[in-house]
């Protein structure tokens, strides 16, 4: 037994993540050939539907505008060296606080109501990842386990809520009313329309932007800050983190508080930006994506943007599929989450030692190629 | 309905829902004591149910869908254990992953298998299913309320799941701590160098470990969906995979405590249909949504230290390795 | 070739050689150990003596060479087929299930049963019968977490022995052992040579050598330098051959001049992780210009201490004096601000961020200095040039500050630990064991670089069991023993006899605090 095999960095970083991602499609190929559909076709109705129209795009990037949050979210924890799987419970009560504002704000102006909107999703999300946070910190209870069973809870207080207290009156289905035009982020498209550029309607909002901003700031925060540096530290070596003066219960509090308002921004692109309501089950197991999304990105924010892109054509390409061939669902797009979240978090050791004995040879060949002749 | 019958059936609910969350529960116990994150307890189940109904619809027998279910929770936990174990992977991640894929592969394969949108067909025949064993004179003994009534409750009227799961608690307590397999199942998950360092292979044990955690799940998902359900439908398992990993920490790890949180989490659930509205003395109406949440919310204070402690196996989570 | 049984070795290693990437861990290693002895081994931290002894035992594979026990090839893949050959190892780190009793762990090295009642009350019979036969005393029904060490340490030996091991590997046995327990041990040892069993002691330390062995094996560097007769050689000749040169551990200092009191300890206690005490009350001051050394079996209270000082471990009572401020209720970093530095005994696990790239590492602990930012941000080029420079300065190699602190060998990472917690400007530095796993040449500098910062009229408490190191360097001597101070010596009045004895725990009549 040894070691797992040391990468060179860039293989680390992009080659291991493609290895495992086209692990995930390949195996996926063959489960479509199973349910007897081309695999070829597959793919290729799948890139139409999540790239083919300008609507299609918008879909795929709004979709990914969730993943980026999520993604965000759980890599600002690993850094920390905590694993938050309660992205979603986040990202379900960050969701809450920019409905309640944006059900309260009826009569104020937008540019009042909007930003309070994505504090309060931010404020939200963050209240409700403190707790397990606090609890690891301080009661050393692990947050794992404590973090799956708020997500349980947030689903339990959430239906409580729309059954009970937010539901329009005289309507059957849990649902609040609809916001405010004020309280709606304004869509790309629209903003695009008057700047004179003509693109296809989609949900995508000014909630990317927010996803993008955010991606930039994590990535400042993390590496470019003293508080990055202390969080990054305790990550890596708590021990270590004690020993410089690093409060490692107050980084476990304070990177759970940022990734947790951050899995909220997702409530701020599907409740602000798209449905304009609160509804039921909104976050859609986007929280569990992030977790593959920030895997396969190397919870770097640039990986986990170009990841969320990548799930966000899957999920949009996905629904597309479904429509043109019959034997398939949209389930498919979860089986190849799945497979990524297994082969880039779980197996990547099983890939680590084939491609490092790979690249030395290449490394070898290529040196005994230029010594005997020019190619 | 008078109190007295209310109680009875409500009991009788709680068996019933307790049993796949113990069998899971007890898959859990065998693979987290053998020092094996279970995350992938929900997945295991909901592969293996799916795989029940399916087998079970496809040849007319019941036995044949648990023996696939069995098959089932087995592969799913062998690749648990080619990740975790052999590549030494992300426990809670490969327990994720797993959990995820079956939750998007079951209703994909149902789909293209059986075209009703994700779900098995209807088991109508009584050979596709699980049913009540008979027992001796519970339809007679149903008509004296006391005891005739608990007789054919609680005590009859269930099918042999149930009472495997029953008979599996006192088995399990009996492997684990009187058997040598079980001594160094228990020591792996505390120790593991102690015990390749007394010659016996790590690797090995927590593979086993997996499969018992595999069959156990296996049952489990079997009971779901070709007995206390006639056929497979899509997120069947609801979350029980995890109420049961609940139950497990809320058991300290240990069998007989386990079946009470079991017992203590099915009634919550069973209760929670029950009092839909109901106003209670005191306390007035109690939500139904936090009848549910309840379980959880009780984890979370066992995990924290309010309510007594909970102290995993030491080596849980930690992935072997010979070097330092 | 006709050889008598007796005169075929208990094992026989030919050409074993064993490599880690790019570590050579063993280099054609070739000894034999005859049966029926005590054979030693013996060299530095890092020597290698660890992972030949891992492929003895079968938890390695060697990449070349043979094995032969009793004069039989073997090829190990797992210990149990070590164990089936009849060896027996005990392990530095006890491989023991803590919170099982002594007999679960007894029983999980037996093949036994333990499922009736019948079966568990044969195998305790049969332990307390085995334990009796060997005079070990082990309480087989306490849980082993609560047991002192070396009454775990029996138990491992126990363990091998039930498992009938004619050949026993122990590995640094007496690194947590008292000297009496080692006394203990070493009895033991005789004992078990007297029955015709085979006994390899893996050390770093040659008195244990000199002691009780028949004959002994050196490596340096992976490879085989040396094998004696114990008989004919001497404590000077295995020191030359361990660390490869003729002359022992010698700084060039001149005579300190003590002046102001930096750092004052009274009555100081603290306890370790499981909340057993293990610093009772301790007094002590450095003051400015001096180096004062801690002397002491490890495990007697050094590391709590250290910690307790740096304030990585909260005193249970007591106060620590920084330049007369009490500083017991301050973090690390305000100790840090007060002018106090530490280079922590247990680099990798305290000291260092093992993933992180060098000059991310100069800066730990240091992080919320001014020069390597402007407000909440960090600087990346000043703490470039800082790293480039203090690499400079201390003659770290590679110099690139982007490479990955893993990646450095054991002396240059001290060096770089060194490098920032001298550059921080302390007046007090606070250094444990600074030259465990350190290369010869690294040793020296790091010693002159302490004596430089004494000279700079800084002050300077120095932990190491190794005596030499104290020796060398300490201008004044403690000596801690169960927790305790036991005595105090100048240099010049400690000989390793006196130091060896309050080591030992008998408390020096003459030269104790005032």
């Amino acid at each position: 037994m040894s070691a797992p095999a040391k990468l060179p960095r860039w293989a680390d970083l992009v080659l291991l993540p493609a290895v495992s991602l086209a692990a995930a499609l390949l195996l996926s190929a063959g489960l479509v050939a199973v349910m007897g559909e081309s695999p070829v076709t597959a793919l290729r109705l799948l890139f139409a539907g999540a790239f083919g129209t300008g609507d299609a795009i918008g879909y795929t990037l709004y979709y990914a505008t969730n993943f980026i949050f999520t993604g965000l979210a759980v890599a600002v924890a690993y850094h920390a060296g905590l694993f938050n799987i309660g992205a979603e419970g986040q990202a379900y009560i960050g969701g809450l606080g920019v409905g309640l504002v944006c059900l309260a704000g009826g009569s104020w102006p937008a540019w009042v109501v909007l930003p309070l909107a994505v504090a309060a999703g931010a404020g939200f999300g963050a209240a409700w990842a403190f707790i397990p946070a606090w609890l690891q910190a301080r009661r050393g209870s692990h947050v794992v386990i404590t973090t799956i069973m708020f997500n349980f809870i947030a689903a339990a207080l959430m239906t409580y809520l729309l059954v009970n207290v937010l539901i329009k009156p005289g309507q059957q289905s849990p649902e609040s009313r609809e916001f405010g035009a004020n309280a709606v982020l304004p869509a790309v498209h629209g903003l695009l329309a008057k700047l004179g550029f003509e693109v296809a309607a989609s949900p995508l909002n000014l909630a990317f932007g927010i996803a993008l901003a955010a991606g930039g700031l994590v990535w400042v925060l993390l590496w470019r800050t003293r508080w990055g540096y202390r969080l990054r530290v305790a990550g890596a070596n708590p021990a270590a983190a004690v020993y410089a003066g690093i409060n490692p219960g107050r980084i476990t509090i304070g990177a759970m508080l940022l990734s947790g308002a951050l899995a909220g921004g997702l409530g701020l692109n599907e409740l602000a930006g798209s449905q304009h309501r609160i509804l039921l089950d909104f976050p859609g197991g986007a929280g569990f994506v992030g977790i593959a999304v920030a895997l396969m990105g190397r919870n770097h924010p640039v990986g986990i943007c170009a990841a969320a892109v990548l799930f966000g054509a899957l999920y949009q390409g996905g629904s597309q599929l479904s429509f043109d061939l019959p034997r398939i669902n949209r389930d498919l797009v979860v089986v190849i989450q799945g497979l990524v979240i297994l082969f880039c978090g779980a197996m990547e050791n099983v890939w680590r030692g084939p491609l490092a004995a790979l690249l030395a040879r290449l490394r070898v060949e290529s040196r005994e190629s230029r010594g005997e002749s020019q190619k | 309905m008078e109190t007295y019958t209310i109680i009875v059936l409500l009991l009788a609910a709680t068996i019933r829902v307790a049993t796949p969350l113990l069998l899971a529960a007890l898959a859990g116990l065998f693979s987290e004591r053998a020092g094996v994150i279970d995350l992938g307890l929900e997945g295991k189940m909901l592969g293996a149910a799916f795989a029940a109904a399916a087998v079970s619809a496809v040849t007319g027998s019941v036995w044949l869908g648990l023996g696939a279910a069995i098959a089932t929770g087995v592969a799913l936990a062998l690749v648990i254990g080619f990740a975790c174990i052999t590549h030494r992977g992300n426990q809670v991640v490969a327990g994720m992953a797993v959990t995820i894929v079956v939750s998007g592969l079951a209703p994909s394969l149902a789909l293209a298998w059986f075209g009703l949108g994700g779900q098995t067909p209807q088991l109508t025949n009584a050979a596709q299913r699980f049913t009540a064993l008979p027992w001796p004179g519970a339809e007679a003994a149903r008509a004296m309320p006391f005891p005739g009534l608990m007789y054919a409750e609680l005590l009859a009227g269930h099918n042999g799941v149930v009472y495997l799961a029953a008979a599996l608690v006192p088995l399990s307590a009996w492997v684990l701590y009187r058997t040598r397999f079980g001594l160094r199942l228990r020591a792996v998950g505390e120790n593991p160098h102690a015990v390749e360092s007394a010659g016996i292979p790590v690797n090995g044990l927590r593979y086993r470990a997996l499969l018992i955690s595999g069959v156990l799940c296996g049952v489990a998902g079997a009971y779901l969906s070709t007995a206390a359900n006639a056929g497979f439908v899509r997120d069947m398992t609801v979350g029980k995979g995890y109420l049961a990993l609940a139950a497990l920490i809320f058991g300290k790890w240990r069998p007989v405590p386990t079946l009470w949180a079991c017992l203590l989490f099915a009634f919550t659930d069973a209760a929670a249909a029950r009092m839909q509205g109901v106003a209670l003395p005191l306390a007035g109406v109690v939500p139904v949504q936090f009848i549910l949440a309840l379980p959880y919310i009780l984890t979370v204070l066992l995990l924290a230290g309010f309510v007594g402690r909970a102290t995993p196996p030491k080596a849980l989570g930690v992935p072997y390795t010979t070097e330092k | 070739m006709s050889v008598s049984p007796e005169r075929v070795p208990a094992l026989d290693l030919r050409g074993i050689d064993k490599r880690f990437g790019p570590v050579h861990a063993n280099r054609a290693v070739s000894f034999a150990v005859r049966a029926g002895t005590i054979h030693g081994l013996i060299g530095e931290n890092g020597a290698g003596k660890s992972t030949l002894m891992n492929i003895v035992y079968g938890l390695q594979s060697p990449d070349a060479g043979t094995l032969l026990v009793q004069g039989r090839e073997v090829h190990f893949r797992h210990p149990r087929e070590a164990i089936a050959a009849g060896i027996g190892m005990v392990h530095q780190h006890f491989m023991l299930v803590e919170n099982f009793t002594a007999l679960e762990n007894l029983l999980l090295a037996d093949g036994a049963a333990a499922g009736s009642a019948a079966g568990r009350a044969a195998a305790r019979e049969k332990w307390d019968r085995l334990a009796l036969d060997h005079g070990l005393d082990v309480p087989l029904d306490a849980v082993v977490g609560e047991l002192p060490v070396g009454v775990q340490q029996r138990l491992e030996i126990l363990k091998a022995l039930g498992r009938k091991a004619e050949i026993l590997v122990l590995d640094e046995p007496t690194a947590v052992l008292t000297p009496a327990e080692a006394t203990q041990l070493f009895q033991l040892l005789g004992r078990l040579r007297a029955q015709g069993k085979t006994v390899i002691l893996v050390t770093h330390k040659l008195r244990e050598i000199m002691a009780v062995t028949d004959r002994v094996t050196v490596m340096r560097q992976g490879a085989v330098v040396a094998e004696l007769d114990t008989a004919a050689t001497s404590l000077r000749e295995l020191a030359e051959k361990m660390v490869g040169r003729s002359v022992l551990l010698q700084v060039e200092k001149g005579p300190g001049f003590p002046r102001e009191v930096l750092l004052e300890v009274e009555q100081l206690a603290a306890s370790d992780d499981r909340g057993v005490p293990r610093v009772k009350g301790i007094s002590f001051q450095v003051r400015a210009g001096e180096i004062v050394g801690i002397a002491g079996v490890a495990g007697n209270g050094q590391s709590e201490l250290l910690e307790t000082l740096a304030g990585i471990r909260t005193p249970t009572g007591g106060a620590i004096r920084l330049a007369g401020r009490d500083v017991a209720g301050d973090d690390p970093a305000q100790r840090r601000r007060l002018g106090l530095a530490h280079v922590p005994e247990d680099r990798l696990k305290l000291g260092v961020v093992a993933a992180f790239a060098a000059e991310d590492n100069l800066i730990l602990g240091q992080q919320e200095r001014p020069e390597f930012g402007r407000g909440v941000l960090l600087d990346r080029r000043a703490i470039a040039a800082g790293c480039r420079q203090a690499m400079a300065e201390y003659d770290v190699r590679p110099g690139d500050p982007r490479l990955r602190l893993g990646a450095f060998s054991g002396g240059n990472q001290q060096k770089l630990v060194m490098a920032r917690e001298i550059g921080a400007g302390p007046q007090v530095l606070l250094v444990g064991q600074p030259t465990r796993g350190v290369d010869i040449g690294a040793i020296e500098f790091i010693h002159r670089r302490l004596v430089a910062l004494r000279d700079a009229g800084k002050a300077v408490l120095l932990v190491s069991v190794e005596l030499d190191e104290i020796l060398g360097l300490a201008d004044r001597i403690l000596v801690m023993n169960g927790g305790e101070i036991m005595g105090e010596l100048p240099r010049a009045e400690a000989t390793e006899e006196k130091l060896g004895l309050l080591m030992a725990g008998v408390r020096a009549e003459a030269g104790h605090e005032d």
